[in-house]
């Protein structure tokens, strides 16, 4: 029988905040963010497309910066704070982003949908009233092949009205 | 005999943007794409592939592979059953066997870099990759040849050995070269003799991935009973199913397909890739679940791309703008096996136009490039390329007006389509008038930046839209809200236009009606999502179960008030008896009744739909051009399309804006931009370069109605044809702005710059 634990060098302790929560794991110091998140605490809302940095899929925020996740160790983020899609509901509700990217039908197959809604609400989060230029310019690292982009330029620009 | 539908101008449903059903769980992350699956004891899979476009292999190593510390399988095409050299049917048309199993896992040669070789499984997936990089192979390196000239040359050896001496290749000189047909009407030869103007030209187009976001993926385990139960991100779980049973040589009945949510598709998630091998692996290594995720270079080295290929167009008109001759050949890249959807190609070459005497001729060329797979209105972009392109220098040529050319030899109803079928009711005059009437054909071109240059082109397109098998249960709950359960993947929001087309017939809204995708175990045969076909065939199956579900209640509306069943009839959501207008009772009403009345009320409907009578676009593009370095920017673009009836409008227009914005890139950029050894050097995102945010304007769309009159809510299709016209139409815009003609696509700024320099 062969061994059902991962082979390689030991463990990294990390202690993190993910999405508000308190988590401490053991990961191997090689693994991506992107698999921490989705494997090892269970976070399958980010999303893998190219793990190399290109697609933006796998997009989190990482003590407030946006940083695509493939291209962070798990073990980076010990001590730090990291937000996903997951976070972005409250028991409020959904995020205004959430409800504009539903009401202007910003997602067809929805694959990158997470990394967008993380990436605008950095954007957001930092500019309410960027214009549509802006929007464009700042979701360039974020690919959609689905949707020709209008409608989540779209949709952005709604919710960055609604919060206003 | 087609049952045929008298529109309705107003519907209640239909035509509204409700939110789409999936949608909360979509933004929430909640929803389960296909690598989101977690089973118990699942370990990992990866695949081994060829660096080499064309080689023999002599031997395969895997005991280094195997000894390593948390590998659990590996396998390689001795693993998989063995396959006949015959021709089987997998759906989407005949293939040979061996040629379908050696894609899975090549057995005596690779035909591509890129080629799957072996599946490794360990308990995660760095161990995987380590353990694959440990196999050691043997190749006997051959020459190899990526495009369609090259391939035909004389020291170019057969990729496959079975088409040497075949009546195609003996015609055609070589084995590389296989002739699929010819279409001819009329006789061209004459009527080009008898044309005033006659043009003709070679146009060349590269490659082009389909460029979904989400990686192909697939998880499989054998229960103890030989069952084999895979959960996949597809466009057709039953389509999955009834390939893989052909590739493992089991019955279809023994395989339990799952389609998780899928991240994207356009054509390239119809083939199964990793399947197969996911369940040899999974049985190797003592029934275990084993995943596997596709890296991205894999998936443009390994999956299936569109066809790139040549084409050569001669067209010829008389002096009061008749089109009156056409000839083509085209040939087109199949990759490593047959298939390069040329037949295709041939039924779309002149489907905008009426020209009275035609040929065309069609070759599937093998190349040392991955077998090539539908990618959106598989086939048609390219040609589109050519005649849109030669009209509009025909009409430059003869001094015609493009519109006014296009909108006299536009073909309508009765039109011969260039591969035999007349068409029925068509919207392409309807789509040009439109283009014409919009804002944009009517607004001026504006001015350009300093120092460079804008120009204007315009160009149209067809698809044919499919039918094909569908099916949808439905189960009518005591508040009167409906499940709805259908097998059709839902890759961009046809949850909601099936839903929809069910409330609408039930008079309830698209909120009371709750659609689940489902397993192969739970429904009827669905046919793939693909061919534009799902909210027509799917949306049809969902009007037929609505329709008995009716004729059900009727029965129990009857029971209810003791009345003969003849007696009831329903309209706006209502069961009246036509005899005394005091008796009536709302839908949800009834359907609080099923109790008192006979019970439960659940229907079916399933349909087998010919084509849906195919569907036009038109569209307006605006660039500007630097001279200097060629960068070549979308300023405006308008799409206007023919959606038959758009259900849910919302969803209409994001197909033309997303299917727009492939074509772009697909005109701009886009390529697989291969190396001398025949190596794909641009196999990531950030070298194959898909249009960013950034690069495309907001896409302005015009949806026209002409519905079908064979549906009954009169639905064409629309996810197809706004991929034809943007390659021609980008093309003749350019034309317009630097007054020089590219014929090869991509037309980057490499070509615009070099085509300024001579
Ligand atoms: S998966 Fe991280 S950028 Fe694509
Ligand atoms: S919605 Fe499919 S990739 Fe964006």
């Amino acid at each position: 029988m062969t061994t059902q634990v991962t082979p390689g060098p030991s463990r990294v302790h990390v202690r993190t905040t993910i999405n508000g929560n308190s988590h401490e794991f053991l990961v191997p110091p090689y693994m991506s963010l992107l698999d921490t998140l989705r494997e090892i605490v269970g976070l399958t809302g980010t999303k893998e497309g190219c793990l190399d940095g290109n697609c933006g899929a796998c997009t989190v925020s990482l003590d407030g910066r946006i940083v695509d996740s493939c291209l962070v160790l798990g073990a980076e983020i010990d001590g730090k704070s990291v937000e996903t899609v997951e976070g972005m509901a409250t028991s409020e509700g959904l995020h205004p982003l959430q409800q504009a990217f539903l009401e202007e039908a910003a997602l067809q197959c929805g694959i990158c949908t997470p990394g967008f809604l993380v990436a605008a609400k950095g954007l957001l989060d930092n500019e309410p009233a960027p214009d549509e230029h802006r929007i464009r310019h700042w979701l360039a690292g974020n690919l959609c092949r689905c949707t020709g982009y209008d409608k989540i330029v779209r949709a952005v620009q709604k919710a960055s009205a609604e919060m206003a | 005999m087609v049952a045929t539908f008298e529109p309705k101008s107003e519907y209640k449903v239909i035509g509204t943007r409700p939110i789409r059903h999936d949608g909360l769980d979509k933004v929430t992350g909640r929803a389960i794409y296909g690598a989101d699956i977690k089973l118990p004891n699942m370990i990992w899979g990866t695949v081994l592939r060829s660096p080499h476009a064309h080689a023999r292999i002599k031997s395969v190593d895997t005991s280094a592979a195997e000894a390593m510390d948390g590998v659990h399988a590996v396998v390689v095409n001795a693993d998989l059953p063995k396959a006949e050299n015959k021709m089987v049917d997998l759906g989407e048309g005949a293939t040979n066997l061996k040629w379908a199993v050696d894609n899975i896992l090549a057995s005596d040669k690779v035909l591509y870099a890129g080629h799957a070789i072996a599946g490794v499984a360990a308990v995660d997936r760095y161990t995987a990759e380590e353990a694959a990089r440990a196999i050691k192979v043997e190749y006997e390196v051959l020459p190899s040849a990526t495009n369609v000239d090259d391939t035909i040359a004389s020291d170019m050896p057969a990729i496959l050995e079975e088409f040497v001496g075949s009546p195609g290749a003996e015609e055609s000189g070589h084995a590389n070269h296989v002739k699929e047909f010819v279409h001819e009407f009329g006789d061209p030869d004459e009527a080009f003799g008898g044309a005033d103007h006659v043009i003709e030209a070679e146009f060349s187009l590269e490659m082009v991935h389909q460029g979904y976001i989400e990686p192909h993926n697939a998880t499989a385990v054998w229960d103890e009973d030989g069952r084999l139960k895979i959960w996949t991100s597809t466009q057709g779980a039953f389509t999955v199913r009834q390939q893989v049973a052909a590739v493992l040589q089991m019955s279809e009945s023994k395989i339990r397909v799952t389609p998780l949510e899928i991240g994207g598709g356009f054509g390239g998630k119809i083939p199964i890739y990793l399947e197969p091998v996911a369940a040899a692996l999974s049985r190797k290594a003592g029934n275990v679940p084993v995943k596997m995720i596709m890296e991205r270079r894999s998936v443009f080295e390994g999956s299936g791309p569109a066809a790139g290929g040549k084409i050569n167009l001669k067209l010829g008109a008389t002096k009061d703008g008749k089109l009156v001759a056409a000839d083509s050949t085209l040939r087109m890249e199949a990759g490593a096996y047959p298939g390069s959807l040329v037949g295709a190609s041939g039924m779309c070459i002149y489907a905008c136009y009426n020209i009275p005497n035609m040929r065309i001729t069609g070759y599937d060329v093998l190349v040392n490039k991955p077998k090539v797979a539908a990618y959106r209105a598989p086939g048609s972009p390219q040609v589109a390329f050519a005649i849109e392109t030669l009209v509009d220098d025909l009409c430059e040529q003869a001094g015609f007006d493009k519109w006014q050319f296009r909108r006299d030899n536009a073909a309508k109803e009765g039109t011969r389509r260039g591969d035999g079928p007349i068409f029925p009711r068509i919207g392409m005059e309807e789509v040009l008038d439109a283009a014409k009437e919009t804002d944009h054909w009517n607004s001026d071109i504006g001015e350009a930046s300093p120092g460079r240059v804008r120009g204007r082109g315009f160009a149209s397109g067809y698809w044919f839209n499919v039918g094909l098998q569908s099916s949808v249960n439905l189960s009518l709950n005591d508040d009167g809200t409906v499940e709805l359960v259908e097998g059709s993947t839902d890759i961009g929001g046809t949850r909601a236009s099936i839903a929809m087309q069910a409330a609408e017939t039930l008079g309830i809204t698209a909120e009371d009606v709750n659609p689940t995708v489902v397993d192969t175990d739970t429904v009827g045969f669905t046919a793939v999502t693909g061919g534009s076909r799902v909210t027509y065939a799917t949306g049809y199956a969902a009007y037929n179960a609505a329709i008995e579900m009716i004729d059900k209640l009727k029965v129990r509306a009857s029971r209810l008030w003791s009345i003969d069943e003849d007696d009831v009839q329903f309209e706006d959501g209502v069961f009246s008896s036509k005899s005394d207008p005091e008796l009536s009772i709302g839908f949800k009403d009834l359907a609080g009744k099923l109790g008192d009345t006979g019970g439960p009320v659940t229907s079916t409907g399933s349909v087998d739909l010919e084509a849906a009578g195919g569907a036009y676009g038109t569209h307006i593009c605006d660039l500007e051009i630097d001279p200097e370095t060629g960068k070549t920017d979308v300023v405006r673009y308008t799409i206007v399309q023919d959606a038959g009836r758009a259900i849910h409008p919302s969803y209409v227009e994001g197909q033309m804006q997303g299917g727009a914005a492939q074509g772009i890139g697909w005109a701009l950029n886009e390529e697989y931009y291969m190396s001398d050894d025949g190596v794909m050097a641009n196999s990531s995102y950030l070298d194959y370069r898909m249009p960013t945010s950034l690069d495309l304007p907001s896409i302005e769309t015009v949806i026209v109605e002409v519905p079908n009159p064979v549906h009954p809510y009169g639905v064409r299709g629309v996810g197809e044809v706004p991929i034809v016209p943007p390659v021609p139409a980008v093309g003749n815009a350019i034309k317009d702005a630097i007054g020089i003609r590219l014929r090869e696509a991509p037309m980057n700024a490499g070509r615009i710059v070099a085509a300024l320099d001579s």
